[in-house]
């Protein structure tokens, strides 16, 4: 079975929260384990956060484009912005010495950590971030049929 | 997010509970501290244990924490770290940065 959901939010801190909520809920009707209902939910907020803060830069007029997708294989989440794109080349290792005592600069490291797969393509006109988790075991399922839902 | 405050043997021990994240949470803890130590409070316990939920900005607000307590000739450690954020510190490897404690006393104590 495969179904998609995707939501267009305002480049508000309220996002972030809301990008969180909605992952942690589809990835619980999912099936998925606990933990990685809280792996997926917080990689999904820092990927939220970047797209909100540092795409958007908060501006009214850009939006977040949130979109979940349930393959037999995997669950797939994409967000994106409509900011100028990052620089993937200078993104600073969080773990290297000198940067451990920075006070940011963790979240893609994070995203990183808690997806088994996570894609990052910048472009002049926004970021796109995929983030892709494997469903393991058969208890994965969706009690959902397919949807597609916009908010403002 | 909610902060208590309260004093112990000349400890200020900062009862942290609810969700260290992006905005509200990240700022109160930030005033939190900076207030403490404007006042000449600086041996300072953060108690974790009722934090449910911190994100990358909530880690880097107990980082400002830590070096803005260091950088005032003040010392700063974490008290009963909650699995969630003991696994965060670990995999950011700043679990070993912090001063971590699991006993109250013990870390009252632990102050020069």
């Amino acid at each position: 079975m495969e179904q998609s959901v995707s939501y267009t939010l305002d480049s508000t801190l309220d996002t972030v929260d809301n990008a969180e909520e909605k992952a942690s809920r589809i990835a619980t009707e999912l099936g998925f384990a606990e933990d990685e209902v809280m792996q997926i939910s917080m990689a999904v907020r820092e990927g939220a956060v970047n797209a909100v803060l540092h795409g958007n830069a908060y501006a009214p007029d850009k939006k977040v484009i949130l979109a979940f997708e349930r393959t037999p294989e995997n669950l797939v989440i994409t967000i994106r912005d409509q900011g100028k794109g990052i620089d993937l080349g200078n993104i600073p290792n969080p773990l290297a010495p000198e940067n451990l005592l920075k006070t940011s600069g963790r979240g893609i490291f994070l995203m990183r950590s808690f997806m088994d797969v996570v894609e990052i393509r910048p472009s002049q006109t926004g970021t796109e971030v995929k983030l892709i988790k494997h469903v393991r075991g058969s208890s994965a399922g969706g009690k959902e049929g397919s949807q597609r839902e916009h908010e403002t | 997010m909610k902060l208590n405050t309260r004093q112990v043997d000349g400890v200020t021990i900062v009862d942290c509970s609810g969700r260290i994240t992006l905005g509200e949470g990240s700022v109160m803890m930030r005033d939190t501290v900076r207030d403490l130590l404007s006042k000449g409070n600086k041996k300072i316990v953060l108690n974790l244990g009722d934090v449910n939920y911190i994100d990358s900005s909530g880690i880097g607000e107990l980082v400002s924490a830590f070096t803005t307590t260091k950088n005032q000739g003040g010392e700063l450690k974490l008290l009963h770290l909650t699995k969630k954020v003991h696994d965060l510190l670990q995999i950011t490897k700043l679990y070993t940065v912090f001063d971590v404690k699991d006993d109250e006393a013990a870390a009252v104590k632990a102050f020069k």
